[in-house]
């Protein structure tokens, strides 16, 4: 009998003793109060943009819809601008992260390569460029000395290697392919352009899915680039209009001369906002899940090679 | 060149001719073509990169646009005193250093806190709702992170207008136009937005941590807080030494991209940072003063680069943990 309840006890300490407990559940309680304060300002922008614009414009949502309606969607895809816009930066995230995988794997792959001659000095002629860099205005000379100003190659060429991606990407080549697997290509008559391409790269899917992710990311979130170096607004990508609409305040009711419907308008002003938050982020959001089996793995081995 | 050639003339010797030539062919030409896959970035990194850098050269001259960066004449450090004599100068590199300091402060260890108590934390799909939801404003823009401060913080509309309306009666006042809370708004709004993605370098270091250490340490009695303190908070110091380092080389560099979105004129005060002053004086105000915003610029990269420089020095005499 006693010996029954010794073995209880036992599992019972190998659970968790009531000082453990007490450590749980003051852990659960800040992780949900993380979770809250996380959580709330994308769930009352969720609801905000499915309100009426009534709704919103006096305050009355907190945490649901109220009001269920649509109007401020369909005020963002009636508005010209911000749809042009919107497949402005599906093009320009598409280009630019194919240019940056592809710049990424071919700078990692030879230098992943311990026969390379002279391969410490080329890593540090690439990552010397992540801690000193020549800053706006000289960059901004270089530009406009290339004539790329208001075309679409400055808003994919000037990012087109992200040497922390590369460096990313060569530890992960070093750590996980094995050397042998070059050796046995080449005795095969194999070249190293061909085994890069045949070999290496289907080998290194993990990486390029993390990678190509990092870049999506902040291809489609990036403003600055195109606020100093695009003009013409049909080039304009989304972000752009967002900030004149979100934070600049200027969406045009000036053309309405009809009072009333300007008060309308005024009313949809804010939930078209919320429409346009939630428009402009759920599609780079969608990325993530299907990349986030790689992802912790990536993520890890660049933090390993710091 | 003479021992050189003594070496091939001893593999020579040593080796018939046939092979000695494919070897040769197989070194030459793999290099060859391992050369030729790094052409175009190493053409992208001195074009994009190095150029630019010989281009700060402008902050010692005075920039003329039909001259050029290298037909411009010297003016020596003209442009440096300009920046150090400004009025403004004091102000911009205290707002620089607070923001920066303050968001080290706070934004560093937090990450640190929570990958540790959910690495502690046993309900297994608790921890992972927490962690995914803290993952999702990473991916939300800048724009649409300054955005919804403004629409959420909106004293008449915003969810915390509302609330706050509802529980005192009373309108909340602007707390985006009060210069004091910028700050605040801009370190808080970071935290909300990287604190569960800065958790993941963390979480992937705990992961690597023995699990029989744990046992071990629990049938000798250790509780749970003592496990985390003594066993999971140690493995991870390497890890967080090395973000420290590379957040030290980030100091004077506060990201344009937010605080100029959240700069208005009620709080230019509190808010002008070194790099919105650079993009004022050379692209806004009248045809842009390359000169003077370049040397403020260089100004920023060399005390960054000599802080990151420093803090990885220590590291190295002070523990085993550096960049190089």
């Amino acid at each position: 009998m006693s010996a029954i309840t010794v073995n209880q006890k036992k599992t019972n300490s190998i659970g968790y003793t009531r000082s453990d407990k007490v450590f749980f559940f003051l852990s659960g309680v800040i992780l949900t109060a993380l979770l809250i304060v996380v959580s709330y300002p994308i769930i009352f922008v969720l609801s905000a943009s499915f309100s009426s614009g009534n709704a919103v414009s006096s305050g009355k949502v907190f945490l649901w819809p109220v009001e269920f309606s649509l109007e401020g969607y369909k005020a963002v895809f009636r508005n010209p601008n911000i749809v042009r816009a919107f497949f402005n930066t599906i093009f320009y995230t598409l280009l630019g992260t194919f240019i940056n995988v592809s710049m990424a794997m071919m700078t990692a792959y030879p230098l992943s390569r311990r026969d390379l001659k002279g391969r410490n000095i080329l890593m540090l002629i690439f990552t010397f460029t992540m801690f000193f860099s020549g800053g706006l205005i000289p960059s901004y000379i270089l530009v406009k000395n290339l004539r790329m100003i208001d075309t679409v190659a400055v808003m994919v060429i000037p990012g087109a290697l992200s040497v922390y991606h590369m460096i990313v990407a060569r530890t992960f080549i070093q750590s996980t392919i094995p050397h042998d697997l070059l050796e046995a290509a080449s005795m095969d008559g194999c070249s190293d352009i061909s085994y890069f391409f045949k070999i290496l790269l289907p080998l290194s899917k993990a990486v390029i899915a993390v990678i190509a992710l990092f870049s999506a990311v902040s291809h489609w979130n990036t403003y600055f680039s195109a606020m100093i170096y695009l003009n013409t607004r049909t080039k304009f990508p989304l972000q752009i209009i967002l900030r004149e609409i979100l934070i600049m305040n200027q969406i045009d009711l000036s053309m309405v001369m009809d009072p009333e419907l300007q008060i309308v308008l005024s009313n949809l002003a804010d939930v078209l906002k919320y429409a346009l938050i939630v428009v402009a982020t759920v599609p780079i959001l969608c990325v993530y899940p299907f990349i986030q089996k790689y992802f912790t793995k990536g993520v890890m081995l660049g933090s390993i090679k710091n | 060149m003479e021992r050189g050639t003594q070496r091939i003339n001893g593999r020579l010797a040593s080796i018939n001719g046939k092979r000695f030539a494919r070897i040769l062919k197989k070194d030459y030409f793999s290099r060859w073509q391992l050369y030729l896959l790094l052409f175009v970035p190493l053409a992208y990194i001195i074009i994009f990169h190095y150029i630019p850098m010989a281009g700060m050269q402008i902050a010692f001259k005075k920039y003329d646009f039909s001259l050029g960066i290298w037909g411009s004449p010297w003016v020596g450090l003209k442009n440096f005193q300009r920046f150090f004599n400004s009025y403004q100068f004091t102000s911009i590199l205290m707002n620089t250093i607070t923001l920066s300091f303050y968001g080290l402060f706070v934004s560093f260890p937090l990450p640190i806190m929570l990958a540790l108590l959910l690495n502690a934390f046993p309900w297994e799909r608790y921890k992972k709702l927490v962690q995914t939801v803290s993952y999702i404003p990473h991916f939300i823009s800048t724009v649409v992170i300054v955005g919804m401060i403004m629409q959420v913080f909106n004293p008449r509309t915003g969810a915390i207008g509302a609330i706050y309306q509802l529980i005192t009666g009373q309108v909340m006042r602007d707390l985006l136009a009060s210069p004091g809370a910028f700050p605040h708004f801009y370190v808080w709004s970071g935290i909300w937005q990287e604190i569960g993605w800065n958790s993941i370098v963390y979480i992937a270091a705990l992961s690597g941590v023995d699990a029989e250490l744990h046992s071990a340490a629990q049938i000798d009695g250790a509780s749970a807080f003592q496990r985390v303190l003594y066993i999971d908070f140690p493995a991870i110091l390497p890890t967080a030494t090395i973000m420290l380092i590379l957040a030290a080389g980030k100091i004077m560099n506060v990201g344009f991209e937010k605080v100029f979105l959240m700069q208005n004129s009620l709080n230019i005060a509190r808010s002008e940072v070194i790099s919105t002053y650079v993009y004022k004086v050379g692209m806004t105000i009248g045809t842009g003063d390359f000169s003077f915003a370049t040397a403020i610029g260089l100004f920023d990269s060399v005390i960054n680069f000599l802080l990151l420089v420093t803090v990885n020095f220590l590291s190295k005499k002070l523990s085993d943990n550096y960049l190089w």
